[in-house]
Formats: structure tokens, C-alpha cells, sequence
């Protein structure tokens, strides 16, 4: 515990971290307001002045919909990150088992998949399949493939070479067998480490899909656009454009903060 | 090296043709048929069979996409459905807006991240150090369209120094056109520079100890010379790798940041084809930002073989 206290990175991360899950728990059953409540009489209160955050143009309590978007924006980001690791994963120890051509055709694929932006594959995707909370998924949850397929197989090919696993061979147990056993565990807290710092990016990424209106729907609160909304009332209520991009700011920054305590936590060889 | 060159050409060649086929065939796959998307609920059955002859939607896929193909070497790229003119055209006319503007924004996130970076490693563990690592942490957190609405906030709202958008064209000459993009610069370099800020300031400790920075500062250079002459230029290669990583990002940076200072790019091309279902100017826009994140990695590659002999050694 006192190793832990002397590591505020680490800590900062982790208590906005849970802070931010916390608010998001918490607004699955308690806001303050109905955050689709239109309320006009009271429409672009500054903040204190109605709410604790003031009021948008339809007079909507925005701490409520910056709570209910805590939860879109988190829910929506872990199931892509969970996606595209458990994919990229795969393919990953997959191709560390196999190695020859596959290895350079995967790679290759990697890079080919890279080189497309998630903003762009959901314009693509919500063309056909109209846009919301599945297209931003797939878009986002593709794109973080690779990078988890890269990570997995450097990190898997050098626990191939570890002694036990070569008189694991030896003992003629099936690759899979190994890869199980021995591969997946040791890669873990890599592959950890990882899905903290991708559900930051996808965090970052979701909010750009919906400032874009390529997220879910109205009237579902999000943080995305609750910043555009606000785009229309830069001169009345400034303060409007504040508040959810602190939100993601904060939720980004402590995402990685914990991912950069955990990568020092788990890798103590790496401490410079 | 020339035959280096010549491999990572062909390379590079066989990577785009397979982004354009995968591109190509994704869009096929997709449910819902482009005419009918373009077209939308009320257009009669004669109107649609017309646009998808046009569109060459009744030829089978591989026909469509050869033709494309030999289109696009030919730059021709298609017909816009909305705007009824050629979309290489449209990309072009886009470009030269973009294009600059993603040049500022790589040129003021390398001009912060470098002096920085260097003078974190140089003062590490001290308080400079602390806080460009700060800086990075939180600049890398903040969504770039944010960025641009707070720069919006500031500088056009409140003190009016700044327009708040749009852009003027090149032909209102060189400086209007440059102050209409460096508000949406400004907002799309500051992410860039949070993440280039850490890897200059990581590749400049690592090789500050190596034997060369030691002799030339044991042959009387003082520190800072010693520095920027020896280790700054060795770890500009990582830091270039970085930049060329991060391209994707810039790209999606920049579609955003034209959404928020209306700027006639090519992001807001492709979500303005998004709004009105001009679906082959997004396929060709899309294939353009990709070929344009291929060749960069492409550029970056090469740029070390130049730089550094010892990889043009490995790579034989």
C-alpha cells in the first residue's frame, strides 16, 4: 500500500477512474433531473442559476445529461476496446503460434486497417446501416484490431522463446495447449495495460463520432453532442461548451494516467 | 538503396491496391444499394434503374472496380451525384485547404514538442520537467474539436480578434487565408504535440548518455551545444516515427476541426457527402485519406533510410 501512495500517477488515474464509473453507475438510477426533460421557461440558465450546471436551449439539466453521458460514452467505448482486444488478441497469439507467411500477411492487413480512421469508417458504415451506438462500436472496435494484434504477437513471439515453453514443446504439447497455458497469461497484463490507455482513445473518438451526429440518436444525451449543440450558442452561454469537453478531458486523462500507472506497477523493469 | 527503393515502391503499390479493392468490396458488402441510398424513399422504380446504370451498379464487382481503377489513373474518380461535377476535382479544390492546414498543425506541434521535450530531458525529474509532463498528459486528453470551440470562445467571441470560422480563399491572399486556418491549427496541433512532447523528451534521455553526447561534451561543448547538435538530431528519428503513427490521428482531427470552423476541406467534404448520400465522393474521399496514411508511412520510411546508414544496411 505505501508502494502504491508513492505513485500519484497511478493513484490520480485510478481514483478519476472510479469516480468516473461511479457517476455512471449512479445515472443509470438517480439524475438530478430527467435529463430528456425539456423544461423551456428555464432554457440557457448559466450554472448555480438552475441545476448545478445551468440549463441548455430547451432548458435540459446538463449535470443529468453530462451524467447519463458519462454512461453512453463509457459503455459504448468498452464494448468496442473489448472488441477489437479480444480480436486483435486472437489474431495475435494466433499468428505468434503459426508465424510464416501468415505473420506477413496479417501484419500487412494491420497496417492496411490502420491507415483508415474510425471517423471515416463510421461515415462509411452509417451510410448503409444508418448510424448509432452499433455503428460507432464496429468503427471504433475495428480500428483498435490491430493495434492489439501488434501488441499480442510482439509480446506473445517473445514468450515462445522463454525456456518452459521450449520444454513445453519438447514434450510434444499441442501449440494451442501452449498458447493457452502459457502464452495468454503471460501477455496479459500487457494486453491490461493496453485497454485502459484504447478505451481513453475510444472515449476521445466516440465523443468526435457523436460531435459529428454519427453516435446515438437524440434525445439520448451524449458528450459528443451536447458540444455540438453548443456550437450554436458560443456567444449567449458559453459555459455550455465547457463542461462536457471538461468531462472528456478528465475521463481521457484519468484513463491513461491509470494506464501508465498500471504498465509501471505490473512491468517493474521499466521504471526509468 | 536504389534497389531498396525500388522494393518498397512495389510495396507500397501492391498496399494501396489492396486498400482500394478492401475499400471497394467493404462498400459492396454493405447492405442497402447505393442508388437507392442516394436517391432515397420516394424516388420512382425508372429513376433508380437509370441512376444504377449510371453508377455501373448493374456491371458485376470486379468490372466496377477495374473500371474505377483505370479511372483513377487517369484521375478521374467519378461523378458527384449532388454536386454533378468530378471528384478528383472536388478533392483537389478541397485540398488546398487541408493540406495547408495540416502542415501548420504538424510544423507548430514539432516547434512546441521539440524544445520541450529537449529541456524536459535535459531538467528531468525537475520541476520543467514535471510540467511539460503535465502539459503532455493534459493535451493529449482534450478532444481537438473542443480545442477549436474553446480557441472559438476566446479568441472570436469574446475578444474578437479572430474570425470564427470559414475561410476566405487564397485568392482574399496569402495572409487572410493563412489567419483563417491557424485558430483550427492551433486546435489540431495540440494533441500532437502532448504526444510528440513524450517521445522527444524519452529519445532524448536515452541517447544523452551515449558515448558520442559524452565525448563532445568532454571535447569542451558546452551542454546545450552539446545537445542540440549531437543527441536532438538522433532522436528526431523517433519522434518522425511517432508523427508518421500518428497521421490517422491528425486525419481525424482535421475532419473535426473543419466541422467546427466551417472550413470548405476535404473532412468536411466527406461529412458533407455523409449528409447528402453522395456515397461515390465518400468511397473516393475515404480512399484518399487512406492512400494518404499509407504514403506517409511510406515517406517516414524512406526519410530513415536517408537519415540513418545503419538501417539502409539492415534492409539490404
Amino acid at each position: 500500500m505505501r508502494k502504491l501512495l508513492r505513485r500519484p500517477v497511478f493513484l490520480i488515474g485510478l481514483v478519476i477512474t472510479l469516480a468516473l464509473f461511479a457517476i455512471a453507475l449512479l445515472s443509470l438510477v438517480w439524475t438530478p433531473f430527467l435529463p430528456t426533460k425539456m423544461n423551456i421557461v428555464h432554457k440557457l440558465k448559466a450554472p448555480l442559476d438552475f441545476g448545478l450546471l445551468g440549463t441548455d436551449q430547451f432548458g435540459r439539466d446538463v449535470a443529468s445529461m453530462l451524467m447519463v453521458g458519462a454512461w453512453n460514452s463509457l459503455s459504448t467505448s468498452i464494448l468496442a476496446v473489448l472488441l477489437g482486444a479480444s480480436v486483435g488478441t486472437a489474431i495475435g497469439v494466433v499468428v505468434a503460434m503459426r508465424r510464416g507467411w501468415l505473420e506477413l500477411v496479417v501484419m500487412r492487413g494491420c497496417d492496411i486497417v490502420f491507415a483508415v480512421p474510425p471517423i471515416l469508417s463510421a461515415m462509411m458504415l452509417g451510410a448503409f446501416i444508418g448510424s448509432g451506438r452499433f455503428t460507432a462500436i464496429i468503427a471504433i472496435g475495428v480500428f483498435m484490431v490491430p493495434v492489439f494484434a501488434r501488441l499480442a504477437l510482439g509480446a506473445a513471439l517473445q514468450i515462445w522463446t522463454r525456456d518452459y515453453v521450449t520444454a513445453a514443446v519438447s514434450m510434444g504439447r499441442p501449440k494451442a495447449k501452449i498458447t493457452l497455458v502459457h502464452v495468454l497469461p503471460n501477455i496479459s497484463n500487457q494486453i491490461i495495460v493496453q485497454v485502459t490507455i484504447q478505451l481513453g482513445l475510444a472515449i476521445l473518438t466516440e465523443a468526435g463520432l457523436s460531435f459529428l451526429g454519427l453516435g446515438m440518436p437524440p434525445p439520448t444525451p451524449t458528450w459528443g453532442r451536447m458540444l455540438a449543440d453548443a456550437q450554436t450558442f458560443l456567444g449567449q452561454a458559453p459555459w455550455l461548451a465547457l463542461m462536457p469537453g471538461l468531462a472528456i478531458a478528465l475521463a481521457v486523462l484519468g484513463l491513461n494516467m491509470l494506464g501508465d500507472g498500471l504498465r509501471d506497477l505490473l512491468d517493474p523493469r521499466d521504471n526509468s | 538503396m536504389i534497389s531498396i527503393l525500388i522494393r518498397r515502391t512495389l510495396s507500397l503499390a501492391v498496399t494501396l491496391l489492396i486498400v482500394s479493392l478492401l475499400i471497394f468490396t467493404v462498400m459492396d458488402l454493405l447492405p442497402g444499394d447505393p442508388a437507392a441510398i442516394m436517391l432515397g424513399t420516394s424516388a420512382s422504380p425508372e429513376t433508380l434503374a437509370a441512376l444504377q446504370k449510371q453508377l455501373g451498379l448493374d456491371q458485376p464487382l470486379p468490372v466496377r472496380y477495374l473500371a474505377w481503377l483505370a479511372g483513377a489513373f487517369r484521375g478521374d474518380l467519378g461523378q458527384s451525384y449532388t454536386y454533378g461535377v468530378p471528384v478528383a476535382g472536388l478533392i483537389g479544390e478541397r485540398l488546398i485547404v487541408t493540406l495547408p492546414l495540416a502542415l501548420i498543425a504538424i510544423v507548430l506541434s514539432v516547434s512546441i514538442a521539440i524544445p520541450l521535450g529537449v529541456q524536459a530531458a535535459r531538467k528531468h525529474n525537475g520541476v520543467f520537467d514535471f510540467v511539460a509532463g503535465l502539459f503532455s498528459y493534459i493535451s493529449i486528453a482534450v478532444p481537438a474539436f473542443w480545442v477549436g470551440l474553446l480557441l472559438i470562445i476566446l479568441f472570436s467571441t469574446m475578444l474578437g480578434w479572430m474570425p470564427a470560422g470559414g475561410f476566405p480563399g487564397w485568392d482574399a491572399g496569402l495572409l487572410a487565408g493563412l489567419k483563417a486556418l491557424l485558430l483550427p491549427a492551433v486546435a489540431l496541433a495540440l494533441p500532437q504535440a502532448g504526444v510528440l512532447t513524450r517521445v522527444a523528451r524519452a529519445a532524448v534521455l536515452e541517447v544523452m548518455n551515449e558515448d558520442f553526447v559524452r565525448t563532445a561534451r568532454a571535447k569542451g561543448l558546452s551542454e546545450g551545444t552539446a545537445i542540440w547538435r549531437h543527441a536532438v538530431p538522433n532522436a528526431l528519428v523517433p519522434v518522425f516515427t511517432m508523427l508518421g503513427l500518428q497521421f490517422t490521428f491528425l486525419i481525424a482531427g482535421a475532419v473535426l476541426v473543419e466541422n467546427v470552423f466551417n472550413l470548405p476541406g476535404l473532412g468536411r467534404l466527406a461529412y458533407q457527402a455523409l449528409s447528402q448520400r453522395d456515397i461515390i465522393v465518400m468511397q473516393d474521399v475515404v480512399l484518399f485519406f487512406s492512400a494518404l496514411v499509407i504514403l506517409m508511412n511510406f515517406l517516414v520510411d524512406l526519410a530513415y533510410l536517408v537519415v540513418d546508414p545503419r538501417l539502409r544496411a539492415g534492409a539490404q
